[in-house]
């Protein structure tokens, strides 16, 4: 057997002997290499690369409160509401455990929303980290069904009113629509049936799919390294002598430690949140849902989490033509879905931002604006800006903050469908040779 | 025993195998995922919980509504008064689509009241854009709330959409369609079915 023939590990002391032992029969010491120990990073890792191992962390704290969660939740429609209150009064140190999950939903977006600009900034899914990217925008997608199956559990008056508005989003689909969400809901309406099934999908089916597919973004990254700040490879700058990046430096110590740093300033803040403010004024937990849900009664406002309200702000923004709403959706699915594309709509010749021209900065910034706003119009009722003036022609009388939303709309659909022709043209900077 | 000798592959052969067991397996996998996709539809529970209610309408009021169940969702039976009745023609007018030709709607109820008797109408208290359940605001002109030149209908808090008293969409709302009229039929003059066409 060749497992027999490799070399004892040393450098462990008292345990070594044990470490021999599980190395002869599982590639631990290779692994610890490969992956971490002799993982090349570049030297140059600035803020914005602690939300990777940040969303590890929360996924972590997800499961491990979630599962806490489950031993004392009820998913049917008759018990649910009451035994999340149960959790919050009754159970020994329910109520932080139930904070800490709620919590971490938004930390989890708020953590992910962080790296995938940390992406888009530095070019992280150009060739040849398309992989990479797929995976991740896959991971964001498994995310969102996460929250939103999670979001019903509760039994609140916005859980149940919330899944209505989405699954109702199916129902314009034509022809196939209205069956289509019956099937989603196993109902008429929003049941014990629907309750019961998004349980599952939350506690089982998408985590596991998620788990996998977090692996899948690891190797895929570790196949082709990572990317930096200065978008420049350095595995095309060895060291001739030792045949590792001159600009790269290992993974384990370098970047663990300095990850455990980002770990500690996260958990105070997020520490913070759980202790002094688990509603976070509304947006975290929304006031509604501490109202057991009514299928007879609609809440006066209807606003989605914060983390999809830039995609339900479009979703309102697009009117009805010919006597279908499906359009709106369609546009909402696109604005998600674009992300897959983005590896292919950059033409650009230097990967990071600190290279590009003018142009790209320009329609970056308007994305980043774009998004923020959108954002903030999904959480606020479409009154919110007043009308135009009657006497205006065309927008007279209409909504003002539906026509910032379509503007920004075409703003944040600009900024990829404009990419291939503004990346190819733009008057970009020189990119040096070694790291910066 | 003979050994495989590597140039006697049969290799057209072996890519048939392999063709041929892919396509085995990928039907008999499309074939067990019929139960399972099959068990997100309607439970036979589900499906007897659906079935049709009996209302008795003697009571209401005239210019009353009361708010039935109905496969879980909310249906408003409103007794118009002959003023509510009379300012539904006048509603044409400001109307996407004021005899809801695109409204899901039995064949029975027709024109501008949409109903089987004009007084009565029985309409699914479900807002056609999104779901949510529009609110009653009955009262006409300012004291609505919603305007000075309001006629009375509904309003749905979510996306703005208004609707006349015939639960006909108003232009510009983000409502595609007119509200749904659902099956229903009169036992008598003081009790209807929801959820059953008319006999006959």
């Amino acid at each position: 057997m060749a497992a027999t023939h490799k070399p004892p590990v040393t450098g462990a002391g008292p345990l070594n002997g044990v470490l021999t032992w599980f190395d002869q029969r599982f590639p631990l010491m290779a692994l610890w290499k490969s992956q971490l120990a002799e993982y090349y990073a570049p030297k140059n890792f600035n803020v914005w690369y602690f939300f990777g191992s940040l969303a590890l962390v929360v996924l972590v704290i997800q499961i491990v409160s979630g599962i806490f969660l489950t031993m004392n939740y009820k998913p049917s429609a008759e018990h649910a509401f009451a035994s999340v209150e149960y959790i919050m009064r009754d159970v020994p140190g329910g109520w932080i455990i139930r904070y800490i999950h709620s919590t971490g939903a938004s930390a989890f977006f708020i953590v992910v929303y962080l790296h995938m600009a940390r992406g888009l900034m530095y070019g992280s899914y150009r060739k040849p980290r398309e992989l990479t990217w797929i995976f991740g925008v896959l991971i964001y997608l498994c995310l969102m069904a996460e929250a939103f199956f999670g979001y019903l559990l509760p039994w609140g008056q916005m859980s149940f009113w919330g899944a209505q508005v989405i699954i109702n989003l199916f129902a314009t689909i034509p022809v196939i629509g209205e069956d289509l969400a019956v099937w989603i809901r196993g109902d008429y309406n929003i049941s014990d049936a629907t309750l019961n099934r998004f349980f599952a999908m939350h506690v089982i089916a998408i985590p596991l799919a998620l788990l996998g597919l977090v692996v899948a973004h690891l190797m895929a990254l570790h196949e082709t390294g990572s990317n930096n700040p200065d978008g420049i490879e350095i595995h095309e700058n060895l060291d001739p002598k030792t045949g590792t990046p001159v600009d790269g430096i290992p993974f384990h110590p370098y970047y663990t430690v300095k990850d455990l740093v980002g770990v500690a300033v996260f958990l105070i803040v997020f520490s913070a949140i759980v202790f002094f403010s688990p509603e976070m004024g509304g947006y975290f937990l929304e006031y509604n849902n501490f109202i057991p849900a009514d299928p007879l009664t609609t809440p006066v406002h209807i606003a989605p989490v914060w983390y999809f309200t830039p995609f339900y702000a479009m979703l309102r923004a697009v009117p009805s033509f010919f006597n279908m709403q499906v359009w709106g959706v369609v546009v909402m699915g696109a604005a998600v879905m674009i992300f897959f594309a983005l590896p292919w709509l950059d033409r650009g010749r230097t990967k990071s931002i600190r290279y590009r021209g003018p142009i790209y900065k320009a329609f970056f910034a308007a994305l980043i604006v774009s998004f923020l706003v959108l954002g903030y119009l999904g959480v606020e009722p479409t009154t919110v800006w007043g009308e135009f003036p009657k006497a205006l022609p065309l927008l007279g009388g209409d909504y003002v903050a539906i026509w910032v939303a379509r503007l920004l709309t075409a703003v944040y659909f600009a900024f990829f469908l404009l990419m291939p022709w503004y990346t190819a043209r733009d008057r970009e900077k020189p990119v040096p040779q070694r790291l910066t | 025993m003979t050994a495989i000798v590597l140039d006697q592959v049969d290799e057209k052969k072996r890519r048939f195998l392999i063709v041929a067991t892919t396509a085995a397996g990928a039907v008999a996998a499309g074939g067990v995922a019929v139960p399972f996709l099959g068990s997100w539809f309607p439970s036979a529970r589900a499906l007897a919980a659906g079935a049709p209610v009996e209302v008795d309408i003697s009571k209401i009021e005239p210019g009353q509504q009361i708010t039935v169940e109905w496969r879980g969702k909310p249906v408003w039976v409103l007794r118009r008064t002959p003023e509510m009745l009379a300012q539904l023609e006048k509603n044409d007018a400001f109307l996407a689509d004021p005899q809801s030709t695109s409204a899901k709607q039995p064949d029975y109820v027709k024109g501008a009241a949409r109903a089987i008797k004009p007084e009565v109408l029985v309409v699914l208290g479900v807002c056609t854009h999104l779901g949510c359940s529009p609110t009653l605001k009955k009262q006409v002109g300012a004291a609505s709330d919603m305007g000075a030149d309001w006629p009375g209908g509904y309003y749905c808090p979510c996306h703005n959409s208004r609707f006349d008293l015939s639960a006909r969409v108003f232009k510009g709302a983000p409502a595609p369609t007119n509200l749904e009229i659902p099956p229903h039929r009169y036992v008598s003059d003081a009790t209807i079915v929801v959820g059953e066409n008319p006999k006959g």
